[in-house]
């Protein structure tokens, strides 16, 4: 059977996918950010999934606001990388997994969780810049990439309570799929910030690291907090740590904490970063 | 559940953009999601005024936009990562954007980065500060 091996979360911030097309890895603003990813360079190459159930939001990359889904599962072969605003990121196309996604959407929708479902879709950095963290300048991407995107962005954002719920039945829809995958999932986005208004540049690392353990022990009470916390403890942007919440349902009741990391700053935001494995009881 | 969008707006120097902004916004928003190409930067480029005017915006929408307002075009329904493309196209940062919404300048708001971000004591809420 197919079955979900690790969940991973990371910040997604534009800034980083920036640095590391430019090869600013080494400089002395980023070095100590991208250190934090070097375990987990290594830890990857020995634990390659073959399919990873990447959720994140898009940020008016793709989606207009003619439609905003509250969530969505890219079903295509092939994803390509949108136009931003600066010119698309010299990276290459991701590789979708038609087979586990189909399943999955069907499976999501007859357990309650109205999917939209995309045929179509492109990326933006919300999806890529994890990989770029997590793979570095790949000529292509090592893995199938299963697209999960949330509405983080206008509020209401789906509650936690729902987000928790549906990386639950994430996790039975892997399991009830008929073929022999090593299946990741990873939440993006976060972890403390706020890109617009007076306000702008709040960071909250007390919160944060809160937010991690509450994470990794306690996901069920942590998962009734109101997005009225997120915004005003970490920042307006801050909610988008909701979508953790689906990466941590899928990976059942109990986890090993693999490794940890957290940095103030990238461009306006904190970084955080989890890896995690379920724990077989 | 019934909705309640008056709780965000006590929190200070912030616009939650909600479903009622999205609606108010929405043709500001979708003038900016045609930023996302070469050809339409260009055109935007060069004369903002001719540009603008091809979309359905409020006059008050489309003066924000000409003026880099991005306080106002909050105000006034733009959402963040819509208003991205107009300063992506000006070629600013995130960083160098977003600091003109509040009251320091460039330098002094990367400095405040380096040194930790922006405190939130003293930044949850306008009663506790005084202000509503």
């Amino acid at each position: 059977m197919a079955r979900i091996t690790a969940g991973i979360s990371t910040s997604h911030v534009p800034a980083v996918g920036m640095a590391v097309d430019l090869r600013k890895e080494n400089e002395a603003y980023w070095a100590p950010m991208f250190a934090g990813y070097d375990f987990s360079k290594k830890w990857i190459e020995q634990n390659m999934p073959d399919v990873v159930i990447i959720v994140y939001n898009d940020h008016a990359s793709y989606f207009g606001m003619e439609i905003m889904p509250t969530f969505a599962m890219g079903i295509a072969p092939k994803y390509g990388i949108c136009d931003e605003g600066y010119g698309k990121r010299p990276i290459p196309d991701v590789e979708g997994a038609p087979e586990l996604s189909t399943h999955l959407a069907a499976s999501l929708i007859m357990d309650n969780f109205d999917m939209t479902v995309l045929n179509v879709l492109e990326v933006d950095h919300g999806l890529t810049v994890p990989m770029s963290l997590m793979f570095g300048r790949p000529e292509k991407w090592p893995v199938k990439v299963i697209p999960l995107p949330v509405n983080v962005v206008m509020n209401p954002q789906p509650s936690g309570e729902r987000c928790l719920a549906l990386g639950k039945a994430i996790k039975a829809a892997v399991e009830q799929f008929d073929g022999d995958l090593n299946v990741q999932i990873w939440g993006t986005g976060g972890m403390s910030h706020q890109i617009q208004g007076a306000r702008a540049g709040l960071i909250n690392e007390p919160w944060d690291r809160k937010f991690m353990d509450d994470l990794v022990h306690d996901p069920e009470t942590l998962a009734l907090k109101p997005h009225l916390e997120y915004m005003v403890e970490a920042g307006s942007e801050g909610v988008e740590l909701i979508m953790w919440l689906i990466m941590r349902g899928a990976l059942g009741e109990n986890v090993n904490e693999i490794h940890r990391f957290y940095h103030v700053p990238a461009s306006n935001t904190a970084v955080g970063h989890l890896i995690l494995t379920p724990k077989e009881d | 559940m019934k909705p309640d969008f008056e709780q965000y707006k006590d929190i200070p120097g912030t616009t939650i953009f909600t479903i009622e902004l999205a609606q108010l916004g929405f043709e500001l928003n979708q003038f900016c999601m045609t930023l996302r190409s070469q050809a339409n930067r260009d055109e935007f480029h060069a004369d903002e005024r001719a540009y603008v005017d091809k979309f359905n915006m409020s006059e008050e929408q489309k003066d924000a936009v000409l003026k880099r307002d991005f306080q106002r075009m909050l105000d006034l329904g733009g959402n963040v990562y819509f208003l991205s493309k107009i300063f992506a196209s000006d070629g600013l940062s995130y960083v160098e954007a977003v600091s003109t919404m509040t009251d320091m300048n460039v330098e002094q708001y990367k400095q405040m980065m380096l040194d930790g971000g922006r405190s939130v004591e003293g930044n949850r809420s306008k009663k506790e500060r005084g202000e509503a």
